[in-house]
């Protein structure tokens, strides 16, 4: 998977679409599996990027050797009875509707009737204290942007800067589950009833298996397990497996209004997770790349045969956009790879190319104004030309460091790359389109970022042009064979339809 | 021998097996998706620590003190031949107890004054936590005002338990008991025979089962090299479903 943060407009259709096919059930209204995020921002569930106050993903010890941080074998069954970092729904919110049939059914009175908000949870009246995208294009509030953890990365002076109303910038971070490589929350689970699938690598949860303990919920660093209060269970993303199974994308990537998202085959070497995931914290990024293979390499595709995996798939995995933007070009960045838990959802960093300068002027634009309207002391001007048509990426609007806190374990270097990338692309269609660029100009930036006119045009076709089919590349899961991956048929046979035949309800 | 005595301490038992035995089976076959407790420390958590805690590890504690008493009720006395240890076992028995009591008190508190527990509260919660109360007050009683109750719980009732099992009840020591005694037997049979319609049975899943896996877990759900190769049987390449 491929989210590419550039073209995220922020418009949150896909939390809708996966909402209404999948958590619009009681116990689940407070659970977004998919959400979207302004950043800089404390996200859902507030702050969940702290691991300090949630104990998730994994932790390096001296010796190499990685440990789940707030669950696993000891202290998972040692905090059985209470689970010392599990959030409570205040982290998330109190699901809430309104009170509508009151509009309706208010008996005559001197006041217009109102829909009270109610909660959820017990039916009561609440005071509703936060909702689903409260910190939605908040970035710059004190609540929100201030309490960030990735601004622990920044110098007090840079921060401060970015909360000037004239200097703040935000962008959007849309999150679902990773569907990690090293997932923390099928190693937590003391049931056994989340696993990976080895067909195409979704992380679920066995919901008749899973007993309630969530240990998942404090494993999982992305806060992406999700505890149901109402049926007992944890749920989780399943990137819609019944849509891939059946060759669709999953919802929220096939609603996507900014088409940031894409879909392929990667194929990767599970030898070698664990010491990916061990790697030192700098060389995370690169040794996650190591493991991902090439499917165009002739061992690569004899060792996948060799192991039962499809042609149909390795035919995906060679026109995978998400082995294009991930490994060919190396666009795109994991989300908090320090988690250590090889998160499999890469995001290409936004660029937030508008550049913009405030200057004094001579208070020419006050003179325009209202008399009564409200003036600065000093007078200001916003100014968006600069010496180069963009300025350069350790100008950015949005701190390096930031981004890096955020993709690469604090690796600047890396994330500059990825964006020096995304910049050559832009003068190199600037050059070939409008001509206002030299030349020169052109191929130098072509070749500081490691790019040819060929890759820069394939970049821009993927990012720009791609049509459905080129963004999404679901292999088949072989119709005829799908149904048999969910059940075995010979055990339903002459029975009506098959998997749930027990309401999930509580009684007892 | 009375006709009371009879029914609790030579027929109760047998129903609560029958209780126990057949409501178990009945409720995982029929209602596996709920063998479970229902946690609602997602809805609550700081007043649960101080509630759960002391009564999980109180009644942890105590309940294997009287399963040990009932395995082995010749180490038990054994050990307690020794005054001095006889009493570290009291103590410590009773502290636990007390630790159960001041648990259930809190969990009770909580749900039964916190609006969102209460939405995920029972009809059988609120049966089981009255009865463990009275479980628990009766056994605290006990322990008080009949002494040394590790020793003759070992030399007494374990017989009696014994003779239960092996299906020819001897009630004559029981039948001589003094009440509270009487009704914390009665009580333990009540609970017996209601835990699989309660939260109880929990216990029987305590994932004990996670200290021996891997961390990791892949499933294939569908063994594509084996259904490749003509030479399997389908037998053995049929999908896993668990």
């Amino acid at each position: 998977m491929v989210f590419h943060l550039d073209k995220c407009i922020g418009c949150h259709t896909c939390s809708i679409a996966c909402k209404n096919i999948w958590t619009d059930r009681k116990g689940a209204e407070y659970q977004w599996w998919n959400n979207v995020e302004t950043k800089p921002g404390t996200g859902y569930p507030s702050k969940w990027e702290d691991q300090d106050i949630y104990k998730g993903g994994w932790r390096r010890d001296d010796a190499g050797r990685i440990h789940l941080r707030g669950a696993g074998k000891a202290k998972g069954l040692l905090n059985i009875f209470h689970n010392p970092s599990l959030p409570t729904v205040e982290d998330y919110y109190e699901p809430f509707t309104y009170n509508y049939l009151n509009l309706i059914e208010a008996p005559a009175g001197d006041d217009q009737p109102t829909a009270r908000p109610v909660s959820l949870i017990t039916g009561e009246p609440i005071d509703v204290k936060m909702g689903p995208n409260w910190d939605d294009d908040l970035s710059g509030t004190p609540d929100y942007a201030r309490n960030d953890p990735n601004f622990a990365a920044l110098s007090p002076a840079e921060r401060e800067a970015m909360f000037q109303l004239e200097r703040m910038a935000f962008f959007y971070l849309p999150r679902i589950c990773n569907h990690c490589l090293n997932p923390a929350c099928v190693a937590s689970c003391p049931s056994g009833a989340i696993y990976k699938r080895g067909e195409d690598g979704i992380v679920l949860i066995n919901q008749k298996v899973c007993r309630a303990w969530r240990m998942c919920v404090t494993a999982c660093p992305y806060k992406k397990s999700y505890y149901n209060w109402h049926s007992g269970k944890s749920e989780k993303c399943i990137l819609c497996y019944p849509r891939i199974e059946a060759g669709y994308a999953p919802a929220c990537m096939h609603s996507c209004v900014g088409r940031i998202r894409y879909l392929g085959v990667v194929l990767y070497d599970a030898d070698r997770i664990q010491a990916a995931a061990s790697a030192e914290p700098g060389e995370l990024v690169d040794r996650q790349l190591d493991i991902l293979m090439d499917p165009f390499d002739d061992t690569v595709i004899a060792a996948a045969t060799a192991n039962g995996i499809p042609d149909s798939t390795i035919k995906a995995a060679q026109d995978s956009p998400t082995y294009k933007f991930i490994k060919q070009w190396r666009m795109a960045l994991p989300l908090h790879p320090e988690f250590r838990t090889l998160p499999m959802l890469w995001y290409v960093p936004p660029l937030l190319p508008v550049m913009a300068s405030v200057t004094q002027t001579d208070g020419a634009q006050e003179s325009k104004l209202h008399p009564v309207a409200k003036t600065w002391d000093d007078t200001w001007l916003y100014d968006t030309s600069t010496e180069e048509l963009w300025g350069s990426v350790e100008q950015a609007r949005m701190p390096l460091a930031y981004l890096a806190s955020l993709f690469s374990a604090g690796d600047t270097a890396a994330v500059a790359d990825r964006l020096r990338k995304l910049m050559a692309v832009r003068i190199y269609r600037r050059w070939k389109t409008v001509g206002d660029v030299s030349e020169a100009k052109m191929t130098s930036t072509l070749q500081a970022a490691g790019l040819t006119e060929q890759s820069a045009d394939d970049i821009f076709y993927l990012t720009a042009l791609a049509k459905f089919n080129d963004r999404f590349v679901v292999p088949p899961a072989h119709r005829e064979q799908a149904m048999e991956m969910i059940e075995f048929t010979g055990d339903v046979k002459g029975s009506t339809g098959f998997g749930f035949r027990e309401q999930p309800e509580r009684g007892l | 021998m009375t006709v009371p005595n009879v029914f609790f301490f030579a027929a109760l038992p047998y129903v609560a097996m029958f209780l126990f035995l057949g409501g178990t089976i009945q409720r995982y076959r029929s209602r596996g998706f709920q063998v479970s407790s229902l946690s609602s420390q997602f809805l609550e958590g700081r007043a649960l620590f101080w509630g759960t805690v002391p009564f999980h590890f109180g009644i942890l504690v105590v309940f294997l003190g009287h399963l040990t008493a009932f395995l082995v009720p010749r180490a038990v006395l054994a050990w307690n031949g020794d005054p001095l240890r006889l009493i570290i076992l009291q103590v410590t028995a009773f502290s636990f107890g007390l630790s159960i009591l001041i648990g259930l008190v809190g969990l009770m508190i909580r749900r039964f004054t916190n609006p969102r527990v209460r939405m995920v509260t029972t009809r059988m919660d609120v049966v089981l936590e009255v009865l463990l109360l009275a479980q628990v007050l009766l056994g605290l009683w006990t322990a008080l005002h009949y002494r040394w109750g590790s020793s003759w719980f070992a030399a007494d009732l374990s017989p009696y338990l014994w003779s239960i099992l092996r299906g020819e009840p001897n009630i004559a020591a029981v039948s001589a008991m003094p009440w509270p005694v009487k009704l914390h037997i009665i009580g333990a049979f009540v609970i017996f025979g209601v835990f699989p319609f309660t939260r109880l049975v929990h216990l029987l899943v305590a994932p004990l089962h996670y200290l021996a896996r891997p961390y990791q877990r892949v499933m294939w759900n569908w063994d594509r090299k084996a259904v490749r190769n003509p030479a399997t049987p389908w037998s053995r390449a049929r999908p896993r479903n668990t």
